[in-house]
């Protein structure tokens, strides 16, 4: 395998930001073989972990080193040769530290997409040049779409074994553009690469002249993410109140919590919900002194002027824009659990933000097929990885934004009481 | 909205952001938290972020210690001086103390890391622990790869990867009905060079053997452990002085130290950043067992 040279050979640093990014596509497509390349291209991969990947390789009588053996790590992976579950990976250059959530093509592909896109800055899907888009394509596309995944990048990968033929690029390219558009996907990056030699991974390929993009590396490199992030709607769920019992530091009351969203400053005028009462910011403290303002995704603890009754659960947002205050919810969820289905008339815990209640499934008004984009009204349950349009009524009002508007503030879980799995992932739609 | 701001914040701040906000959701949702202090450089800075994310509050929970009873006499002494300068309640579970008592017999070879399992799930029994804080991270091993934020474990303190709960968003899972417990890993998406950029950025002093300097070592299978009353010269072997720093902190009859010059934590950063060695593979005799050794041992219920 050659090493590709960096352009920038400088060391990782302090000061990087930080990306988040989701895979999909099977072992087929090359996928692991591509996160390989990024973390060999990157200097990541160490010797000892090629090593055991090559010794690994040779064992099983791979043609060449097999790199998919790096990211598959439980014993079950390794003998049966697929992916379990989401893997995290990390790498870093001098301009980013990246996150990778490595999400299986073939098993329980649905739940383990999801689960990875959910934190998600940019979704990376590949297909084989040869194949073309297939259904798992249009399906990782619309996962992308549903979980809001700001920024999409389809690599289409084998390019070697096509010639570089750039009518093979084009016809994938036009075909994924055309579908990308009903989905609202709005920030799409087509890349052609060889993954296996490592093309238009870490460096422009002298072999694609026809593409004046940039590499993979490149993109994920420079990929503008700083405007994903929703400064304008102030939401800062309650996590926990911090009172000092000391001598020292006596009548402490402060609001911990991360900001989802909104920028926070001493002196704004808030409302708490869903009393509705309101006052002003009188500090936004940190262990490293208090702070001007604050924004997603710093953790603060807010002191307010008044004294409120405040717990956790509790949303500090702005007097004239505050999330719903709502007991009927109707979002889309994605079913996650294999023992049971969804079923109308159920009852089962939520997780909203740092919020928690139970929940009653009022109704279920269509499964949406993620291939064909068709709705079946007539459904009247959601079997594993199965996704539909849900009505809720909760026991308490969650404090909700629509999903499509923010992500921290729009998503939910459903846990399952007696067995106590997480069973459902929910998109807000609509809550009053 | 000013859009003149970049609103920026560094991957390290974010990373702290994430921690913090993972020990605020345990705090709030569980109620006998225990953080696993082993004074090693990840429980260290874990241990910092708790100190940050309750303050001015006092970390509102204690800490536990799993003493394997093979330690290194820098490390003890650094746990001691800091959980008293935390004001904080120290819990030893204590390996010794379990094979003098019988609860645990010691292993042919003398390694303890096998025999801390029991001990562990013991002392979490003892004390009704239901939540322990570890400061294990994925970019250590491929089966941490795979390991949740909040990992569930049976009433065994088993694992069981196949069936772990999906995490979705920051929406952390940790019901669990009684007699079972969550582990809790709040440096997950931490890299070893992350910590030690942590570490410089916050100042946080760190047992003298993490930087380098002259020890006693001999040479086994590439790696350099130290001559001391846990690990003896074997027949034809001979030791020697050699400049050394560790990488990781465990039972000192089964960690061994790497050849270095860097005595400062700005040398220790562009050390591990040109290195070209995982911290386990350079330094843990544990993991060379075989392919799934760390799999094997977390599904036993070790960290």
């Amino acid at each position: 395998m050659s090493q590709a040279v960096l352009e920038n050979e400088t060391a990782p640093s302090a000061r990087m930001d930080l990306l988040r990014f989701a895979t999909a596509g099977s072992v087929d497509d090359g996928k692991s073989t591509l996160i390989g390349r990024l973390l060999y291209d990157t200097k990541t991969i160490f010797a000892d972990q090629l090593e055991a990947v090559e010794a690994a390789s040779a064992s099983r009588g791979d043609e060449y080193t097999n790199l998919a053996l790096l990211t598959d790590g439980l014993r079950a992976e390794r003998e049966q040769g697929i992916t379990i579950d989401v893997a995290y990976r990390y790498f870093a250059t001098p301009k980013r530290k990246f996150i990778i959530a490595d999400t299986p093509g073939h098993i329980q592909y649905t739940r383990n997409m999801v689960t990875g896109a959910s934190t998600a800055d940019l979704a990376l899907i590949l297909v084989d040049a040869r194949k073309g888009l297939v259904e798992q394509s249009r399906r990782h596309a619309f996962l992308t779409s549903l979980l809001r995944v700001p920024h999409l990048v389809l690599c289409i990968n084998k390019m070697d074994l096509v010639d570089w033929d750039k009518a093979v690029y084009d016809k994938i390219a036009d075909e994924f553009t055309s579908f990308a558009a009903k989905l609202e996907i709005t920030d799409l990056t087509i890349i052609p690469v060889s993954a296996l030699n490592g093309d238009n991974i870490a460096s422009r390929s002298e072999n694609s002249p026809w593409y004046d993009g940039p590499s993979l590396l490149h993109h994920l490199e420079h990929v503008h993410i700083a405007s994903d992030r929703n400064l304008v709607d102030v939401r800062f769920p309650v996590q926990y109140v911090i009172r000092p019992q000391s001598t020292t530091v006596t009548d402490y009351r402060g609001y911990a919590g991360q900001v989802a969203s909104g920028v926070l400053k001493p002196g704004d005028e808030v409302m708490v919900l869903p009393s509705g009462m309101t006052s002003t910011i009188a500090a936004i403290d940190t262990a490293d002194g208090p702070v001007d303002e604050a924004f997603p995704p710093m953790s603060v603890t807010v002191r307010l002027n008044d004294e409120i009754d405040i717990s956790r659960g509790d949303m500090i947002c702005r007097p004239h824009n505050a999330p719903a205050v709502a007991q009927d919810i109707e979002a889309m969820v994605c079913w996650m659990d294999e023992t049971a289905p969804l079923r109308v008339g159920a009852k089962y815990a939520i997780k909203h933000t740092t919020r928690s209640a139970r929940t009653v499934v009022r109704g279920l008004q269509y499964r949406l097929d993620v291939n064909t984009l068709h709705r079946d009204e007539q459904a009247d349950g959601l079997q594993l990885n199965e996704i539909g349009r849900v009505r809720l009524r909760t026991t308490v009002p969650l404090l909700a934004d629509e999903y499509r508007r923010n992500r921290t503030t729009g998503g939910f879980i459903l846990v399952d009481e007696s067995t106590n799995r997480t069973v459902g992932a929910g998109m807000i739609i609509e809550a009053q | 909205m000013s859009q003149t701001k970049p609103y920026r914040v560094s991957h390290l701040d974010a990373l702290e952001a994430e921690s913090i906000f993972v020990m605020r959701e345990v705090m709030a949702e569980f109620e006998r938290p225990v953080l696993l202090f082993s004074g090693g450089k990840d429980s260290i800075v874990m241990l910092r972020l708790a100190e940050k994310a309750f303050a001015p509050a006092r970390i509102p929970f204690p800490v536990m210690h799993v003493d394997t009873g093979h330690n290194f006499a820098e490390v003890l002494e650094y746990r001691d001086q800091r959980v008293a300068g935390l004001g904080l309640n120290l819990v030893v579970a204590s390996v010794q103390e379990a094979i003098d008592s019988g609860h645990v017999r010691e292993l042919p070879d003398g390694t303890r890391n096998r025999i801390q399992t029991p001990v562990l799930l013991a002392a979490v029994e003892k004390y009704r622990f239901d939540a322990l804080f570890g400061g294990a991270r994925r970019d250590e091993e491929k089966a941490r790869a795979k390991e949740r934020m909040f990992s569930f474990r049976d009433e065994f303190g088993q694992w069981d990867p196949k069936n772990q709960r999906p995490e979705l968003w920051a929406l952390y899972n940790g019901r669990h009905h009684p007699g079972e417990s969550i582990r809790v890993f709040p440096l997950s998406n931490w890299t070893e060079l992350d910590v030690w950029h942590y570490i410089a950025k916050e100042r946080i002093p760190l047992p003298s053997i993490y930087y380098a300097h002259d020890r006693e070592v001999v040479e086994r299978d590439g790696m350099f452990y130290a001559v001391n009353e846990f690990i003896r010269l074997r027949d034809g072997e001979t030791s020697e002085v050699r400049r050394v720093r560790y990488r990781t902190v465990g039972d000192a009859s089964q960690t061994a130290a790497v050849l270095s010059e860097a005595d400062t934590v700005d040398k220790v950063i562009d050390e591990v950043a040109a290195t070209r060695i995982t911290e386990r593979g350079a330094t843990r005799g544990d993991d060379k067992v075989s392919e799934a050794a760390m799999e094997d041992r977390k599904r036993e219920g070790y960290f």
